[in-house]
């Protein structure tokens, strides 16, 4: 036992206090989450603002944790949400339930859902975690217009049959390519 | 044991040394498993039998063999010599000495199923995310179990215009059809109504309807049913949900006497669809498009959820159940205690309702005075009913499906069957085309629906019908029914003319033949079996049989009033008179009693009206008390049907919070001192079955009343009625499906060609009929039909005719071109 063995314990404490911290200064500077973090989720819109969920309910149907109601609707001429004949008229997803698996994500046949890396979702009221349809849709970007309408992108319905090859080859042609969203 | 058998890859059969061949039977091997067949059985069904499942879509075991899909494809071997090229499963039928060779063993068979599976697919749209198939779907699944991940087409696809509408209520989608034909074959061969055929060839064949005809069937909806891809789908469950968000329920049609077995689909408490279920007694795979899609009638928005009661202003208002409770006890013991209370039920409660309100009757009211009946009834048919009717069940040898499937000779007397009791049509429909019955009909117009029975009309003016009848015995109709496996089918109208049911009952008499009854509705034949009836009591008890009654009593434990009661007519217009100072009232709609201006007055005069309703109705307003019940789907219960079957069934949707009317009729009875043990469906059966079937002797037929002679022709123009319900009509009970309102059939007015001379109309012109109560007009349809008589619907836009011209079967009506409105 020596005298210094009191103040052997700082040791650590003092080499920490030239290391770089592992916490982070939330909420004042929060960090972002990886890239493919498992966020809130989000309903994507065509490039016109059409809405690509088509209320299949496939999301409903993977996910493990029942989090997720949908209920489809039919698109008619005077009122179209969506390119083809269907839509998802009623949609809601209860956080209350979500443990982030991200099988919806993957079960999504039109990738109109995926998530976000927006994380902060507690609440205090488990109505308010129940978000709806509004809540989810993605923003409308500039060129976007709220549906219902028409389809906007040319007559053909080319685009939005073919969306991903398109794409495919318009990111195959340049050559930083950025996630579609 | 065949040694031509290639090194058979399946399991050692493990052959029964001697294998007995019955007679009329072949023996036969497939993979390797030796079995006998009946002569004549498809290799699929064989299959089936031994538990191999051969892959299938147009293959339907009660539609013809066909061999469209060629899915089925396996490899058979006869004599030893292999035949060149797989054979179609469902087509080929076995023979002795036939070695099978399906895809469990066989890599050809195998092979040819995979690629003919591409095959289909070729064609077939990726659409299955928003296909309303999804997820139940015979290709689905069977490209998901041996299909390949990958497809080799590279070209465009064919496109159709999709959903095309073939009807308000049918979709159809060209793309995802597999031409397996099933819809076509359905509609040819089950229903009669060849609306929908495959037009076109090669690639752009297709499944289409005539231009000028849509798919307007009343049994479209099977076809939904029964299509193993998403081509056909209706409107009213188009994208409403998936399968995997359904729970099913089996329940019973509520909407005729038929008795369908039904699967229904729900969620979140509100039924989304309805499906035919398996029910080879009774309505096999079938049900008609109102059992299928009529059931919104339940969620709308005049739907009663709490008791009014009507307060010291005059006006209904919500009140508690207890409030209720005692206003209504209150009100009918003064009732009951002045002039009497008289109890009308309407056709449509489950037996043990029914049930509920007889011993109610009896014992809450001290009254015969009860009748189910809204149409007019008469001594004559409460004695028939007594005599033929009540008692008879499958078990004590009634007539059932099946008998009339092996029939031989049918006659329909006051029955229409297409209209009014849809399965019935369809099994009298395969008994004609697969056994060769001979179905005569009594009636006064040779209707597209006998037409389709292979029927023959035995022509009859309305009100002549009895002679005609009678008439029958030294006829060829009559030795048909006088030979083995006749039945004689008696509708419920058969009560509007007096002396039919008689003349009826004396020709099967006579004759031999086995008769049934067929009401129209679902709750008729129970309500006949659990009293609500003036002259009988449960089971079939006559009320002024002193031994009979007894017996109730016994059971019971309390007197039952003797003297018969009166009938729905006589209820209501002794409430008119003053001589009733009550009624209670279920589900009867005004407008279907035989004379709705009288009723509403009866009902809007009688000193105290209890009404027991799902929605508010023309009753309802005139109640003082009024008690929400539960709708069919939301109770238990059972109904019986024309056979006597007892159709039981379970809440489908349950925590509503709705009460069954025999149990808010128990409550009702012990605030007024009795108790009727109805509380539950077990209880109020329970007690039903005590009693039993009465075992004393039936009343016997009376003589035939002579004819009242039809009020004399007061013009030359004057036509005799003849009338009818159609299937879809825009009744009550079809409220709130718009979709299935499109597909009912085309309201005319019926005449003969002499006729249209005579009065100078042509096919399609309007027609105004008319009564010195009032007048409607038609477009005109030369039919077949005696020169003298004109056939209406009997409802017309939404109307009884006995509301708008106040006429009935038998009466006369004046006829003339619709020149100017409002007709003569
Ligand atoms: S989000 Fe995707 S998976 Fe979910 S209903 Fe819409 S289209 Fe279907
Ligand atoms: S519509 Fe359906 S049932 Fe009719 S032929 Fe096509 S796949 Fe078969
Ligand atoms: S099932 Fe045999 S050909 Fe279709």
């Amino acid at each position: 036992m020596s005298f210094l063995d009191p103040v052997k314990g700082f040791g650590v404490t003092f080499a920490t206090m030239f290391k770089t911290v592992v916490t982070e200064d939330y909420p004042k500077n929060p960090e972002a989450p990886a890239e493919r973090y498992h966020g809130r989720h989000q309903l994507n819109r065509h490039p016109d603002g059409l809405e690509k969920c088509v209320g299949c309910e496939l999301c409903a149907w993977a996910c493990p944790a029942d989090a997720i109601f949908v209920e489809g609707g039919d698109n008619t001429d005077e009122e179209r949400y969506s390119p083809g004949e269907r839509y998802g008229a009623n949609y809601q997803i209860n956080y209350l339930r979500c443990i982030g698996c991200g099988l919806c994500i993957e079960a999504c046949p039109t990738r109109s859902l995926t998530m976000t890396n927006e994380y902060e979702m507690a609440d205090d009221d488990r109505q308010r975690l129940i978000y709806t349809k509004d809540m989810l849709l993605a923003p409308l970007l500039p060129g976007m217009e709220q549906p219902p309408h028409p389809l906007r992108l040319g007559d053909s319905e080319d685009y939005y049959v073919k969306g991903p090859e398109l794409l495919r080859d318009r990111t195959a042609n340049r050559t930083n390519s950025e996630g579609p969203q | 044991m065949t040694s031509t058998l290639p090194a058979a890859t399946s399991p050692a059969p493990q052959d029964p040394p001697g294998l007995v061949v019955p007679e009329g039977h072949v023996k036969l091997t497939i993979d390797g498993v030796e079995l006998t067949a009946p002569k004549g059985e498809l290799l699929i069904r064989s299959a089936e039998r031994i538990g191999t499942a051969i892959p299938r879509f147009c293959d339907h075991p009660l539609l013809e063999p066909v061999g469209a899909c060629r899915q089925c494809l396996v490899e058979v071997e006869m004599g030893g010599r292999p035949m060149p090229k797989p054979q179609a499963a469902c087509t080929q039928t076995v023979a002795d000495g036939m070695v099978v060779r399906t895809q469990l063993t066989s890599p050809v068979a195998e092979k040819a199923q995979r690629s003919n599976l591409e095959f289909l697919l070729l064609n077939h749209p990726l659409d299955c995310p928003v296909c309303d198939k999804g997820g139940e779907c015979p290709l689905q699944n069977q490209v998901m179990a041996n299909g390949s991940g990958h497809s080799r087409m590279v070209d465009t696809k064919r496109t159709f215009t999709k959903p095309l509408a073939i009807s308000t209520q049918i979709l159809l989608d060209r793309e995802r059809c597999v031409l397996c034909q099933r819809c076509t074959r359905f509609s040819d061969q089950i229903a009669g109504d060849r609306f929908i055929d495959l037009l076109e060839r090669g690639s752009s064949q297709q499944i289409g309807i005539a231009t000028d005809q849509p798919f307007q069937s009343y049994f479209s909806g099977n076809t939904i049913q029964i299509c193993p891809v998403g081509a056909l789908t209706s409107a009213a469950y188009r994208f409403r949900s998936r399968p995997f968000d359904l729970v099913s329920t089996p329940g019973v049609c509520e909407h005729c006497a038929g008795g369908c077995a039904i699967r229904v689909d729900w969620r979140r408490g509100e039924v989304t669809r309805r499906m035919a279920a398996d029910d080879p007694q009774v309505n096999e795979e079938w049900n008609c498009d109102k059992g299928r899609f009529a059931f919104t009638y339940v969620g709308l928005d005049d739907r009663l959820t709490k008791p009014l009661v009507r307060n010291a202003d005059g006006v209904l208002a919500e009140a508690s159940w207890t409030e209720a409770m005692s206003a209504a006890a209150a009100g009918l013991a003064t009732a009951r205690d002045s002039a009497g209370v008289g109890v009308l039920t309407g056709g449509r409660l489950t037996v043990t309702d029914a049930y509920a309100y007889a011993k109610f009757a009896r014992l809450a009211l001290r009254t015969n005075d009860i009748d189910f009946r809204t149409r007019a009834g008469s001594a004559e048919e409460d004695t028939f009913l007594a005599r033929h009717v009540v008692g008879n069940t499958p078990e004590t040898g009634g007539v059932t499906y099946t008998d009339l499937e092996q029939a031989k000779t049918i006659l329909l007397v006051g029955l229409e069957p297409e209209e009014e009791a849809g399965i019935l049509f369809l099994r009298l429909r395969k008994s004609w085309r697969q056994h060769g019955s001979r179905i005569y009909s009594v009636g006064a117009v040779k209707t597209r629906g006998l037409t389709k029975l292979g029927g023959i009309l035995v022509p009859a003016v309305p009100g002549a019908e009895p002679g005609v009848v009678a008439g029958l015995a030294d006829s060829p109709v009559g030795e048909g029914l006088r030979a083995a496996h006749a039945v004689l089918l008696v509708g419920e109208r058969a009560a509007e003319v007096p002396g039919l049911l008689t003349a009826a009952a004396q020709l099967a008499e006579s004759t031999g033949a086995r008769i049934a009854w067929v009401p129209r509705r679902a709750g008729d034949r129970g309500a006949v079996e659990a009293g609500a009836l003036g002259s009988l009591l449960p089971g079939g008890r006559p009320v002024d049989g002193p031994a009979a009654r007894a017996e109730v009593e016994k059971s019971w434990g309390a007197s039952v009033p003797d003297r018969p009661g009166r009938n729905t007519g006589e209820i209501l217009a002794a409430a008119a008179a003053g001589e009733l100072a009550g009624l209670v009232v279920a589900g009867v709609s005004i407008e279907d009693l035989p004379d709705p201006t009288a009723a509403a007055k009866a009902l809007a005069g009688v000193g105290f009206l209890v009404s027991l309703e799902i929605r508010r109705s023309a009753v309802t307003d005139l109640a003082d008390v009024v008690f929400p019940v539960a709708a069919s789907v939301e109770k238990d219960g059972a109904y019986r049907n024309w056979e006597g079957r007892d159709r039981p069934y379970d809440a489908t949707i349950t925590g509503k919070g709705t009460l069954a009317d025999a149990r808010v009729l128990d409550t009702l009875g012990v605030e007024m001192d009795v108790d009727l043990y109805t509380q539950t469906v077990k209880a109020a059966t329970a007690d039903l079955q005590r009693l039993g079937a009465f075992t004393g002797p039936r009343p016997t037929l009376a003589e035939v009343p002579d004819r009242p002679t039809r009020p004399a022709v007061e013009e030359p123009r004057g036509f005799l009625l003849a009338t009818w319900r159609m299937n879809l009509d825009g009744g009550s009970l079809q409220d709130g499906e718009p979709y299935l309102a499109g597909t009912a059939r085309a309201e005319v007015a019926r005449i003969s060609a002499v006729a249209a001379a005579a009065l100078d109309l042509t096919d399609g012109s309007s027609v105004t009929v008319s009564t010195a109560r009032g007048a409607l007009t038609l477009p005109v349809e030369i039919s077949p039909v005696a020169d003298e008589v004109v056939w209406l619907p009997g409802r017309v836009a939404g109307a009884s005719l006995a509301s708008t011209i106040g006429a009935g079967h038998g009466d006369r009506v004046h006829l003339a071109a619709a020149t100017t409105k409002g007709g003569s």
